[in-house]
């Protein structure tokens, strides 16, 4: 079993990238606007919506009860799936899930595809597994489009694109259009959009689409959508294709309703997102007659195992913890090196790969909480944070790293009182060669990335508990001195 | 295919051992006590539902007009006028009598996919509304309202509800055909966050409430 | 009342100031403060880098330490927080029932310094004279954790002489974040200068906080910068009066 997430198992580490997103200005500016914009919004619309915190809690707790009872789940939407006329495959990884879907197009015969957004195809790398079989694979998202013709990654889980600024995309758009003429309005942008696609929509036979959920009860599919393109690829091809992580299961439909509520909100800072499809199976003379979905296990299963970090699987893919970040804001998604970014990419990535890859990750983090405050279905993504890091110093090959060794030698002076002081007075006197005009300009090895940009006080004189213990010797003094005069 | 089975049991099995290791078993909850203290009725009065819904409709940029029942032809045919129509293309259950005459009509299982999406627009009526968020839902009717440009919808007072629990429980009786929520015309905010109408779908969204 | 200080390993080092002042204000409202010489540190570096097992032993000293004190009062935050966050859940693991009721037991009675004040003392008027011109950084456990919402800024209000401005951006991470402005030394620099621009805005003297850790790191980049704002702990603010002020 192999398991895929993109190209993050080949990814540097988050610091390296960090280091030199910084450095790029337009990036930066635009990440800021965009991030501004979407809290800015849903920020007035969370605050209208007043059972919100109660509409958290529900999601939290139908998500938790799923995964205690997910074989149970997933059994029940494939007998109901089938029997209203859809066929359900289980993929362990990508390469299965890639394979199942390379041999259903081409058991239908196409040549090309037309795609709704899903992360989850990019998690496989399904693109590419298409081109080496002779499949073209139409993006029809108009930030993955933009991707997909700017032969560039994804930045944001609900706006691959948000990198990019309009004058970036007016120039892709002319290129991989072929047009002569084209603004850089937004509008004008997305009229160049509209044309060229509208004649993929009529044509192409076999859509594929990801599932924002899979409903247990009744074995339907729900796709959460703002342009257009899911209607178009769910209803008009003959095939359909739905590729879905085992987590992406609700008990009911009856569930929608809070769901509905929470994932608009949240993602896009609206009431309810223009459109919401929702099917079952194949409805006869209507859309797609045949209908696949492909259930995605790849390291699913691994997180679930986990008690402390199971709650990852809650997910439905908003990106508020994205918008909120203060992290992203500064570096954007792809310092993360997966498809899955910012709060939620840093302890899912890591995850999938049951610690094997990613392992900066879950340190690109100040923990301030803020992921944790607009999560819509409460993954406490401070506590998986520190949890993972516990497992990263754990699984150590070395616990001969000079942080490590660093760490157990802070433990021991913190192992009494005495220590403590002891260690002080050794550091007032160990300093002075880092110390000058009163400040400590530079220190050695990793501590010199805080001197690197921060100037710092040398230790004072005398410590807190040094000062008391004076004060504690001079009244004591001053009371013997009462009592015998 | 063996395989195929073989990956069935395999995911199966890890999420059992899985929930195991993870003592998740031991702590499960019934799905019947799982608490829902989020609204789930009405708080507000009809009055002040509808004008909830058509201020919501209008932050979408629809453009809602107001019908009687014994005067929807004629306002269908106001609205058509407006936007210099001659014709749409009609789902299948719109009632005969409330298309005006004047008009060229076809239904809609009349109609090809290439017809509709040179069809100057698309009239049908829905299923249920919710006023807290603008949105209508469809039954049925998927191709029609989604190729061509303009898109009519007609709504019955009493079709609109507050809240979306509500909504979804008007629903549950036809919760396993085809459902569309549309909430104003397609848009996308994916060009600098920068929300733009009109996308793929319907580019101009008109309503005309009934009561 | 008696007030039992936990000081942090990180206020005794580097902010004796601030103990100081802790004691100082504790006193002039009439209270006495007592300091366990024994403690050292909650844990929290150790557990959020990962080294959950080194701190096992400090938040079993914390306990063993405190517990049978009447209130523990702490000019620290995100120590507060650690201790509220995570030392339950540490019991738990350790599956010991004596360890598990101390910390149940214990937690009420653990204070971080406004909410002492406020919430438990009943004031927001400690009598302070502090004619500075102030602005106010909300720290992440402050806000988060701990849910002081105001509380820090009632205090303030209250000062004579105090000129306090609003901070704009005031709940976004300064980019301390504990062993984060090291191993992360490009990030955290790129959001301190977020921060350190909306301080300079205020145009303010002072920058003041509940936490000794955002202002070591924010004060790093004001004085690298040269700008000549200064960072001073709410307690030190808050003890300051017209016959002893604050450095």
């Amino acid at each position: 079993m192999t398991i895929r997430v993109g190209e993050a198992a080949e990814a540097p580490s988050f610091q390296k990238v960090a280091f030199t997103l910084l450095d790029d200005t337009q990036l930066r500016k635009n990440v800021r606007h965009a991030t501004d914009v979407i809290t800015g919004k849903r920020a007035v619309v969370v605050r209208e919506q007043q059972d919100w915190q109660q509409l958290r809690s529900t999601a939290s707790a139908i998500k938790q009860h799923t995964l205690a009872h997910l074989d149970d789940y997933l059994l029940q939407f494939e007998a109901a799936c089938t029997v209203a006329g859809g066929q359900v495959h289980w993929a362990s990884d990508a390469d299965e899930a890639n394979r199942i879907i390379v041999d259903l197009v081409k058991q239908y015969g196409g040549k090309e595809v037309i795609k709704v957004k899903t992360m989850t195809s990019d998690e496989i790398g399904l693109n590419k597994a298409f081109e080496a079989n002779g499949i073209h694979p139409h993006e029809t998202d108009l930030a993955d489009m933009i991707i997909q013709l700017g032969h560039d990654k994804p930045s944001h889980i609900v706006a691959p694109a948000l990198h990019k600024n309009r004058q970036q995309v007016r120039e892709i758009f002319m290129r991989e259009m072929g047009l002569s003429e084209l603004t850089d309005e937004p509008q004008d942008l997305t009229n160049a959009a509209r044309h060229y696609l509208r004649e993929k929509f009529l044509k192409v036979n076999i859509g594929f689409s990801g599932a924002n959920f899979l409903l247990a009860d009744t074995g339907g599919v729900c796709v959460v959508e703002s342009e257009g393109n899911g209607r178009m690829c769910l209803t008009l091809p003959d095939v359909l294709i739905t590729l879905a992580g085992i987590e992406k299961v609700i008990p009911s439909f009856r569930d929608l309703e809070a769901f509905l509520q929470l994932l608009p909100r949240s993602a896009t800072g609206e009431r309810m997102n223009p459109y919401n499809s929702l099917w079952t199976g194949v409805h006869k003379g209507d859309g797609p007659q045949h209908f696949h979905v492909v259930l995605l296990d790849n390291g699913r299963t691994r997180i679930l195992a986990d008690p402390e970090a199971r709650q990852t699987l809650h997910c439905i893919r908003c990106g508020a913890c994205l918008n909120t970040c203060p992290v992203y804001r500064q570096t954007g998604g792809h310092a993360y090196g997966s498809i899955y970014s910012g709060p939620i990419g840093a302890i899912v990535t890591p995850q999938l790969f049951d610690m094997q890859h990613s392992q900066s990750l879950p340190y690109a983090s100040s923990l301030c909480g803020a992921c944790y405050e607009v999560c819509p279905v409460k993954i406490n993504i401070p506590e998986v944070l520190i949890h993972l890091r516990g497992r990263v110093v754990r699984e150590q090959q070395s616990g001969a790293s000079l942080e490590a060794i660093g760490m157990r030698a802070m433990a021991r002076i913190f192992s009494s009182g005495r220590r403590l002081e002891a260690a002080q007075r050794l550091g007032r006197i160990g300093q002075w060669p880092f110390v000058s005009e009163g400040w400590v300009k530079h220190l050695p090895g990793m501590l010199g990335n805080w001197t690197a940009v921060r100037d710092l006080r040398p230790l004072p004189e005398q410590s807190f508990r040094s000062w008391w213990r004076e004060r504690e010797k001079a009244s004591a003094k001053t009371h013997s001195k009462e009592l015998s005069s | 295919m063996p395989e195929a089975t073989n990956s069935r049991e395999a995911v199966l099995n890890r999420i059992r051992a899985a929930n195991t290791t993870a003592n998740a078993i031991a702590h499960r909850t019934n799905y019947q006590t799982i608490e829902r203290n989020y609204e789930q009725t009405a708080s507000l009065d009809r009055e002040a539902i509808l004008k909830a819904f058509l201020d919501h409709l209008r932050e979408y940029d629809a453009h809602i007009f107001d019908a009687k029942p014994d005067t929807l032809a004629a306002a269908i045919a106001e609205v058509l006028k407006t936007s210099h129509q001659k014709s749409a293309i009609v789902a299948d259950n719109f009632p005969e009598e409330n298309l005006p005459a004047g008009f060229s009509w076809q239904r809609e299982s009349e109609t090809t996919k290439d017809q509709l999406n040179t069809a100057e627009g698309a009239i049908s009526g829905c299923e249920v509304a919710i006023a807290h968020t603008g949105t209508i839902i469809l039954r049925g009717a998927r191709k029609l309202t989604l190729l061509p440009d303009r898109f009519l919808c007609v709504v019955y007072e009493d079709q609109i509800v507050e809240t979306v629990p509500e909504a979804i429980a008007r629903l549950e009786q036809y919760k396993t055909e085809t459902l569309t929520f549309v909430s104003g015309p397609s848009a996308t905010a994916d060009i600098e966050m920068t929300r733009i109408r009109g996308v793929h779908g319907p580019r101009f969204l008109d309503v005309i409430v009934v009561r | 009342m008696r007030i039992s200080l936990f000081i942090t390993c990180y206020n005794d080092t580097l902010f004796p100031e601030t103990g100081k002042s802790v004691v100082r204000l504790l006193e002039r409202l009439g209270h006495h403060v007592e300091f366990p010489l024994e403690q050292t540190c909650c844990g929290q570096m150790h557990y959020n880098t990962g080294y959950q097992t080194e701190a096992m032993p400090l938040m079993q000293r914390f306990i063993e330490i405190f517990k049978d004190v009447e209130v523990v009062c702490i000019p620290s935050s995100s120590c507060v927080a650690m201790i509220r966050d995570h030392y339950p859940k540490m019991a738990e693991v350790t599956g010991d029932p004596a360890l598990i009721k101390a910390v149940e037991d214990l937690l009420p009675r653990v204070y971080e310094l406004s909410e002492l004040l406020v919430n438990k003392l009943g004031l927001e008027d400690v009598n302070a004279y502090y004619p500075h011109r102030v602005t106010y950084h909300a720290s992440c456990h402050s806000l988060r954790s701990l849910h002081l919402n105001d509380l820090p800024l009632r205090l303030l209000r209250k000062v004579r002489g105090i000129d306090l401005v609003e901070l704009q951006g005031i709940d976004q991470c300064c980019g301390f974040g504990g062993t984060f402005a090291v191993k992360n030394g490009d990030v955290s620099a790129a959001m301190l200068a977020d921060k350190l621009r909306c301080v300079e805005n205020t145009r303010a003297e002072v920058c003041t906080a509940v936490d000794n850790s955002c202002l070591m790191h924010i004060f790093g980049g004001l004085h690298r910068q040269r700008t000549g704002i200064k960072t001073v702990h709410i307690a030190e603010i808050l003890a300051s009066t017209e016959d002893e002020a604050a450095q």
